[in-house]
């Protein structure tokens, strides 16, 4: 009777902390590289800035194997199935990083071809801004999720209350 | 080329600045074949412009506009016709290059092709309705795609042509008659670089028929241009090719100072040739360690990266940002080189000349690579110029074809450097062409340290040029110069002009026509990339799927360039 009533208090927050602790230090990033700001990822990933120091270097091309989106890129409106499908794809815990101007809001192409930001159809975590971001931006930024994790639960379901456009269409 | 389209067409108008010769909609398929026929074998462009709410009035409201260069490819030669009605007989019988740029002009100005075999869209999405370079288009309406097109059609297309399915009369296509598996290679692919789709039918590990789909970093480049000023312009050409965007920079400049009839001061074209070798160098060194990791050679990444690193220290000191320059302006530049600029190249240049031996070293005499790479997705020098292929792609098949030999611009004739050439076309010729080219910029790079002539960077000339900033704040004349700069922009008279330069990747050129104000009327690119994808299915059918990936690295394909 103890243990049931102690049960769940106690284990669940120490295994959250356990967990995320592990979590903080081996994000597989999928890059969803479009643009120049693929370039810059692959000066992130280069060995003068080296992602790896952060334990995200194991960049996956399947979103089944990955947990960290990075859009580097413009997305078009051709794009975004794509995008919306990848990331459905991805299993849960997942996090969103909308790399440069053109993720985060369509950037200076505000035109008849581009997405006006990732937003609009995917769950962001965190924006980047910069045009392409340098990357120590991106560096930055991957260290805002390992902060942001340590805050949540085994429990949580992400991003449920989320709706894109793509999401009824 | 010209006299004997002349002699065959005596009424045909001709304007001397911009080469150009009018003709008659129910002549150009004939003319054209002609102009063929004489030695104009590489079609640079096709293009239509809308007349929609021109400042000169015009016969009709669509043009069609052909470029076509000759095969001594010192003559080039513009083919104009005004349409009636939105449509032509298409010329892809003729050139094999015009199948994709006519899609284009379908697809963006909604003119019907005769006889072209396959005119869908390219650029925008199956779902998209309208044709939005059309001047009563609204630049900002988008329109939501909700689904990717399944290329099926296309494919059948495919395998009718090489037998392997049948059609019956109502069009409908028969079962393969082989085994077929079909996937997917693409657009989130490592290889594809997140933005070509290749639609493979595949036999075991052998490619049987390929389908590319593009446009999925289709941007509105075009669209945009013309609700900009030309110098607002630059930074939108630096993410055409965003790996050497100075490169871009400058082929829209020279344009724009060519229209405008003003000569650079000496010390300006030095600046201007040297960067753009060194982004020439830097765009070769990221194609060829994208390449190397596809081949699973990972160290050259390093090897080849790291100079990439320090050459964007340079930009950044220079220009103030690592990958998007903006450094041109109409008439001159953004900034004059900073002190110790030399040191700091010097310093580049040795650690490329590194970085390219110790990645030589290890693929050179590589027995895998070379396998790997050697006879493998060949393109014929003939092929090549037909498909309308340019820069290191068309060198590396054996044309000695350099704009900056060609017809040099900015004192190329006067450096000295060795137009590097391959002799079969395939994966390995391009590849060791890139790194050839290397070498021999640095060379160029050299000849031009040291020798940079003294004196101001920009032209002297308060109608294009913004006046100091001390000028600015103290006379009126300064502030008043400044304000129609920056909100009427530079007055470009009204014409129209094609010119192009040597880029990394080729034959880059812009089309322009302005009509008086400071924002073009069109702005039309000549993308190297755009006509060396429409090549791929060309090349890789036959081989095996591991091989079109690495072909794919060799053409290199800069998305921003070819979907613009």
């Amino acid at each position: 009777m103890g243990v049931e009533l102690l049960g769940d208090a106690v284990v669940t927050t120490r295994l959250d902390e356990a967990v995320n602790w592990a979590r903080e230090s081996s994000l597989w990033p999928f890059v969803f590289g479009t643009a120049c700001c693929a370039i810059e990822f692959m000066s992130t990933a280069a060995s003068k800035h080296d992602i790896s120091r952060f334990g995200a270097e194991v960049v996956r091309f399947s979103p089944r194997q990955a947990d960290l989106l990075i859009v580097a890129g413009t997305i078009s409106y051709k794009q975004a199935p794509i995008l919306k499908q990848i990331y459905d794809q991805m299993p849960e815990p997942k996090w969103v990083i909308s790399m440069g101007a053109c993720a985060c809001s369509g950037g200076f192409y505000d035109n008849y071809t581009t997405l006006q930001g990732i937003d609009e159809i995917i769950p962001v975590d965190v924006y980047v801004a910069g045009c392409p971001p340098r990357p120590e931006s991106v560096l930055d930024a991957l260290l805002m999720i390992q902060r942001e994790l340590q805050k949540d639960s085994l429990r949580k379901e992400v991003k449920k209350d989320f709706t894109g456009r793509l999401d009824n269409a | 080329m010209l006299k004997d389209v002349q002699k065959a067409y005596p009424t045909a108008a001709f304007i001397e600045k911009s080469n150009t010769l009018i003709l008659d909609e129910k002549d150009i398929f004939d003319a054209i074949q002609l102009v063929y026929e004489k030695g104009g074998e590489l079609l640079l462009d096709i293009t239509v412009i809308d007349y929609l709410d021109y400042v000169l009035p015009q016969p009709t409201r669509f043009a069609l506009v052909y470029i076509i260069r000759h095969i001594n490819f010192k003559e080039s030669i513009i083919l104009k016709s005004f349409l009636n009605e939105p449509k032509c007989s298409s010329i892809s019988s003729i050139y094999k290059a015009a199948n994709w740029l006519e899609r284009e002009c379908y697809d963006q100005y909604g003119i019907i092709f005769e006889n072209h075999p396959d005119l869908t869209r390219i650029l925008n999405h199956w779902q998209f309705e309208g044709h939005p370079l059309r001047k009563d288009y609204p630049i900002t309406k988008g329109q939501l795609c909700t689904d990717s097109v399944d290329l099926m059609g296309a494919m059948n297309e495919r395998l009718l042509e090489k037998g392997i399915v049948t059609q019956d009369e109502e069009g409908n296509y028969s079962e393969p008659n082989m085994d077929l598996m079909f996937i997917n290679v693409g657009p989130s692919h490592p290889a594809t670089h997140g933005t070509i789709r290749n639609f493979c039918a595949m036999d075991g590990e052998t490619l049987i028929a390929n389908v590319s789909e593009i446009g999925y970093l289709h941007r509105g480049f075009e669209k945009s241009c013309e609700n900009h000023t030309y110098n607002q312009i630059i930074p939108y050409t630096d993410r055409l090719d965003y790996c050497s965007a100075t490169t871009n920079n400058v082929a829209f400049a020279k344009t724009v100072e060519e229209i405008l009839e003003v000569q650079l001061p000496e010390r300006a074209i030095s600046v201007r040739v040297l960067v753009m070798e060194l982004s020439r160098i830097i765009n070769h060194l990221v194609c060829l360690a994208a390449q190397l990791v596809d081949m699973g050679a990972l160290t050259n990444y390093w090897y080849l990266y790291n100079p990439r690193e320090s050459a964007y220290a340079f930009f950044s000191k220079l220009t103030g940002a690592r990958l998007t320059n903006s450094y041109m302006r109409i008439g001159g530049m953004s900034y004059d080189l900073y002190e110790g600029y030399e040191e700091d190249l010097k310093q580049i240049m040795k650690e490329i000349e590194e970085g390219v031996g110790t990645a030589l070293s290890l693929v050179e005499h590589n027995r895998i690579f070379q396998d790997r790479t050697q006879n493998i997705c060949s393109v014929s020098a003939k092929d090549a110029i037909n498909r309308g292929l340019s820069g290191p792609n068309l060198r590396a098949s054996g044309v000695n074809y350099d704009m900056r030999t060609a017809k040099p611009y900015y004192h190329y004739d006067q450096l000295d450097f060795d137009v590097v050439l391959g002799s079969v076309g395939d994966i390995y010729d391009r590849v060791m062409v890139r790194f050839e080219e290397i070498k021999q910029s640095l060379r160029i790079m050299k000849q031009i340290l040291g020798n940079i002539p003294d004196g101001p960077i920009c032209v002297d000339n308060p109608s294009i040029i913004l006046p100091e900033k001390k000028d600015v704040y103290g006379s009126i004349e300064g502030a008043m110069n400044q304000f129609k700069l920056i909100y009427e922009g530079v007055k470009v008279p009204a014409g129209e002009y094609y010119s192009s330069i040597e880029a990394t990747n080729g034959e880059l050129g812009f089309y322009i026509v302005s009509n008086g104000t400071g924002y073009p009327h069109k702005v039309k690119v000549r993308a190297p990339s755009f006509l060396a994808m429409s090549a791929y299915t060309s090349m890789v059918e036959g081989t095996m799927l591991a091989d079109a990936i690495l072909n794919l690295g060799s053409i290199n394909i800069i998305a921003g360039e070819m979907d613009r």
